[in-house]
C-alpha cells in the first residue's frame, strides 16, 4: 500500500539523516576535537571524480582498489579543495572514518539479520547467532589467533587469500558458514526445515561451540588477550580494505533482505497460512536463512562478536513502527547503524579504550528496558 | 518465478473472478464438460503412517457450496489442507480447473483456491488492512509493490465482508467474529474463483455464524466454487447445496442436505441417535441427537 511506503519512505529518510549526523560528529570526537565543518570539508576534499582513464604501461601504476593489477590509469579530479590542515585530514580520513563507516556497516548488517530471524522464527529471543553462525565464527578466529597451522590445515585451498593478512577474518568468516549451514543440514529432513527444530539445533550448536572456544581460551597462553578482545567485539584498526569490502557485501545483502518483506510478514502469521497464501515457505526460509547468515558471518568477521545490537535494536524499532517488516528492515538496518557508530564512539572517547561489545550491552540494555517500561509492547 | 507460468500477465489479474488460466472460453459457456474446480480423486493422505483420509473422491462446481460434515478427526481439516497444498499428497489427485495441483506452483494454486482458516496467528500488530493485502500475495511480484488492480481488489474484499470501517485498526483489537470477517476478507482479495473454508463459524456466536454463512452463500450464487468445513449440522443444511459427509477418512455419505442428513450413515458415525425434522423457523432439515432413553 502506498501509505507503507510513506511511512518507510519518512522514517527512512529520518534515520539516513540521523546515521549521517551520528557519523559526522562521531568523526570529529576523539583526543583531537575536530569541528563537524572540518569534518565534512576533508570528506569533500577527499571526493575523487574519474575524469579520464589512459592504458599506462606499467601494471598498477596509480590505480585504486578497483584498477589494481589492470594495465589502467584513471585520472581523477578532486572538485572541491577547502582548507583542512593535513593533521586533521589525516585523522579524519586514515583514522576515524574507516572505523565509524565500518560501525554503520556492521550495525546495519547486525540489526537486519537480527530482524530477519526474530521474525522467521517468531521468537523474541532471536539473534543474528542463534543458529550458531556467531559462534562458529568465533572458533574461526579463536583457532586463527591460537594456532593458525591448524586453520591452514583445514583452509588450505584459501591459504594464498589467508597468508595476505586478512587470515582472521576469512577463519571466522569461514567458521560462520560452515556452523551455520551445519545447523541447517542438521535440521533439514525430506526437504522441510521446522523453525522449532532449527532454533533447538541452533541452541545445541553454539553450546557445543562455545566449549569448543573455552577450550582454545585455556590453551592460548600469551595471546589470551587478543581472542578476549576479539570475543568481545571491537572495531579497533579497521581499514579502508575492510569498509570495502563491508560496503560491497552489507548492502547487497539486506536489500535481498529487503525483497523477502512480504514473505516474512506473511510468515509471522504461520506456515501453513503463508502456504495457503501462496508463499513457497520451505524456499523463503531457506533464503532468508542463508543470507542472514551469510550477513552476520561477514559482520562478525571483520568486528568480533558484537552482542546485542541484533537484539536489541529490532525490538527498539519495532516498538515504535510496529511488526511490518517492509517499514520494520529498513529502519531497523538505519537504526543498527547510527547505534554502533554511537556506541564505537562512546568505547574509543574514553581514557582507556573499550571493546566496542561491552558499550552496546551496557547501554542497549538499559535504553531497551526504558522502552519497554514506557511503550506498548507489541508481540512479536 | 512463477507467475511466469501465467500467460498474460497484468491483464490476468483484473480477469481473475471470471476464471484463471487454461480454460478461459469454457468458463464463459457453462456447459457439462467444463471440469469441477475443485475435484478431489481417490485422496490418500497419510500421517505418522496413519491414512488420515483414505479414498477420498468429491467435487466443487462454480456457483456451489459444499458442506463437508462429519465427527471431529474425520479428516476434514487434513482434506483442506490437501486440496489447498499445505499438506502433501499420498495418493489419488487433486485437481484445480483441470489441473492436477502437484503441476502447479503453489503461487498458481492460490490463485485458484483461497483458504479461511480456522484460526490464525493474530497476535501481531497489524491493522485490518494489512491482513486483507496479504490476500494479495500471490499476485504482487517480489519487487514490485501492490498496484491499483490490488489495491481495488482489497477495497472491494474489504467492502464485502463489511470490514472497511477498521481498516485502519490493530487486528489484536477485534473481536472474534470481526477477526474472522477480516480473514474472510483476506480470501476474497485473492479473488480466487474457489474458497476453502475451514469451520468458518466455529468460535463464532449465532448472530455471526449466520451473517458469515450468508456472506459465503453471496459469494458463491456470484460463482465462486466453495468448499466449507462446518461442524454444525443444522448450520451446514442451512446453507449448503451439497454435503459430504466424511468419518474415519472416508466418504460416508454424498447429496442434498436432507438426503445425507437423514442417511443411516449420519447416526453411525457421528455414534448417535438422531431424529431429522423440518426446523419450523427456516424450513431447512434439522437433526436432533438423542441420548440413550429417548
Amino acid at each position: 500500500m502506498t501509505r507503507v511506503w510513506r511511512r518507510t519512505a519518512g522514517y527512512s529518510a529520518a534515520l539516513f539523516a540521523l546515521l549521517v549526523a551520528v557519523v559526522t560528529v562521531s568523526a570529529g570526537v576523539g583526543p583531537v576535537r575536530i569541528p563537524a565543518g572540518t569534518v565534512v570539508a576533508a570528506v569533500a576534499n577527499a571526493v575523487a571524480v574519474p575524469v579520464g582513464v589512459e592504458w599506462a604501461a606499467i601494471a598498477g601504476a596509480g590505480a585504486g582498489p578497483l584498477t589494481a593489477g589492470l594495465p589502467l590509469r584513471v585520472e581523477f579530479a578532486h572538485p572541491f579543495a577547502f582548507p583542512v590542515s593535513e593533521t586533521h585530514r589525516a585523522i579524519v580520513m586514515r583514522v576515524r572514518l574507516p572505523r565509524i563507516l565500518l560501525a554503520a556497516f556492521v550495525g546495519v548488517g547486525l540489526a537486519t539479520a537480527g530482524t530477519v530471524m526474530q521474525g522467521f522464527f517468531r521468537n523474541p529471543m532471536a539473534d543474528p547467532g542463534i543458529i550458531g553462525v556467531s559462534s562458529g565464527a568465533a572458533v574461526g578466529a579463536v583457532s586463527w589467533i591460537v594456532a593458525p597451522a591448524s586453520v591452514l590445515a583445514v583452509l588450505g585451498p584459501l591459504r594464498p587469500l589467508l597468508a595476505d593478512g586478512a587470515g582472521l577474518q576469512i577463519a571466522a568468516f569461514c567458521g560462520a558458514l560452515a556452523a551455520g549451514f551445519g545447523v541447517y543440514l542438521i535440521a533439514s529432513r525430506d526437504g522441510r526445515t521446522p523453525v522449532a527444530t532449527l532454533l533447538l539445533a541452533g541452541v545445541a550448536v553454539q553450546t557445543f561451540l562455545g566449549a569448543v572456544v573455552s577450550y582454545l581460551l585455556l590453551h592460548s597462553g600469551e595471546s589470551i588477550r587478543r581472542v578476549t578482545y576479539w570475543l568481545m567485539g571491537h572495531l579497533s584498526g579497521a581499514s579502508w580494505s575492510e569498509v570495502t569490502a563491508a560496503a560491497v557485501v552489507v548492502p547487497v545483502l539486506t536489500l535481498v533482505l529487503f525483497a523477502y518483506a512480504r514473505d516474512l510478514n506473511v510468515l509471522l502469521l504461520g506456515e501453513t497460512d503463508a502456504v495457503a497464501l501462496g508463499v513457497d515457505a520451505e524456499r523463503s526460509k531457506r533464503v532468508l536463512l542463508a543470507v542472514s547468515s551469510v550477513l552476520t558471518g561477514a559482520a562478525v568477521a571483520v568486528s568480533g562478536v558484537i552482542g546485542f545490537v541484533g537484539l536489541i535494536v529490532p525490538h527498539g524499532v519495532r516498538l515504535l513502527v510496529g511488526p511490518d517488516h517492509r517499514v520494520l528492515l529498513p529502519t531497523s538496518a538505519l537504526a543498527g547503524g547510527s547505534f554502533l557508530v554511537a556506541a564505537d564512539t562512546f568505547a574509543r572517547s574514553g581514557v582507556a579504550e573499550l571493546p566496542v561489545g561491552i558499550v552496546t550491552a551496557a547501554a542497549g540494555a538499559p535504553f531497551f528496558l526504558y522502552l519497554l517500561r514506557t511503550r506498548e509492547v507489541y508481540d512479536l | 518465478m512463477s507467475e511466469h507460468g501465467d500467460p498474460g500477465g497484468g491483464d490476468d489479474r483484473a480477469a481473475a473472478p471470471d476464471g484463471i488460466g487454461d480454460s478461459d472460453d469454457a468458463a464463459d459457456t457453462d456447459d457439462a464438460d467444463e471440469p469441477p474446480l475443485i475435484a478431489v480423486r481417490d485422496l490418500v493422505v497419510a500421517r505418522g503412517g496413519e491414512r488420515v483420509l483414505d479414498g477420498v473422491s468429491l467435487s466443487v462446481d462454480r456457483g456451489e457450496l459444499v458442506g463437508l460434515v462429519g465427527p471431529n478427526g474425520a479428516g476434514k481439516t487434513t482434506l483442506i489442507a490437501a486440496v489447498n497444498g499445505t499438506l502433501g499428497i499420498d495418493g489419488g489427485a487433486v485437481e484445480l480447473d483441470g489441473t492436477d495441483r502437484r503441476a502447479l506452483s503453489q503461487r498458481e494454486v492460490a490463485r485458484r483456491v483461497a483458504t479461511v482458516p480456522q484460526e490464525t496467528n493474530t497476535a501481531f500488530e497489524f491493522p485490518v488492512e494489512s491482513v486483507v493485502e496479504m490476500g494479495r500475495t500471490a499476485y504482487v511480484s517480489r519487487f514490485g509493490t501492490t498496484t491499483e488492480a490490488d489495491r481495488e481488489a482489497i477495497r472491494r474484499a474489504m467492502e464485502r465482508a463489511e470490514v472497511l470501517e477498521f481498516a485502519d485498526r490493530s487486528v489484536t483489537t477485534l473481536s472474534g467474529g470481526e477477526r474472522q470477517r477480516v480473514l474472510f476478507a483476506r480470501a476474497l482479495a485473492a479473488e480466487t474463483p474457489g474458497l476453502l473454508l475451514d469451520e468458518p463459524t466455529a468460535s463464532l456466536d449465532i448472530n455471526h455464524q449466520i451473517r458469515t454463512l450468508e456472506l459465503v452463500r453471496a459469494v458463491v450464487d456470484e460463482g465462486k466454487a466453495a468448499l466449507a468445513a462446518i461442524h454444525d449440522l443444522n448450520l451446514a443444511a442451512r446453507v449448503c447445496d451439497r454435503l459430504v459427509l466424511l468419518a474415519g477418512g472416508e466418504v460416508r455419505a454424498e447429496g442434498t442436505p436432507r438426503e445425507v442428513l437423514s442417511d443411516d450413515a449420519l447416526a453411525e458415525a457421528f455414534g448417535v441417535r438422531a431424529a431429522v425434522n423440518d426446523d419450523p423457523a427456516v424450513g431447512s432439515p434439522m437433526v436432533t441427537a438423542l441420548r440413550e432413553e429417548e
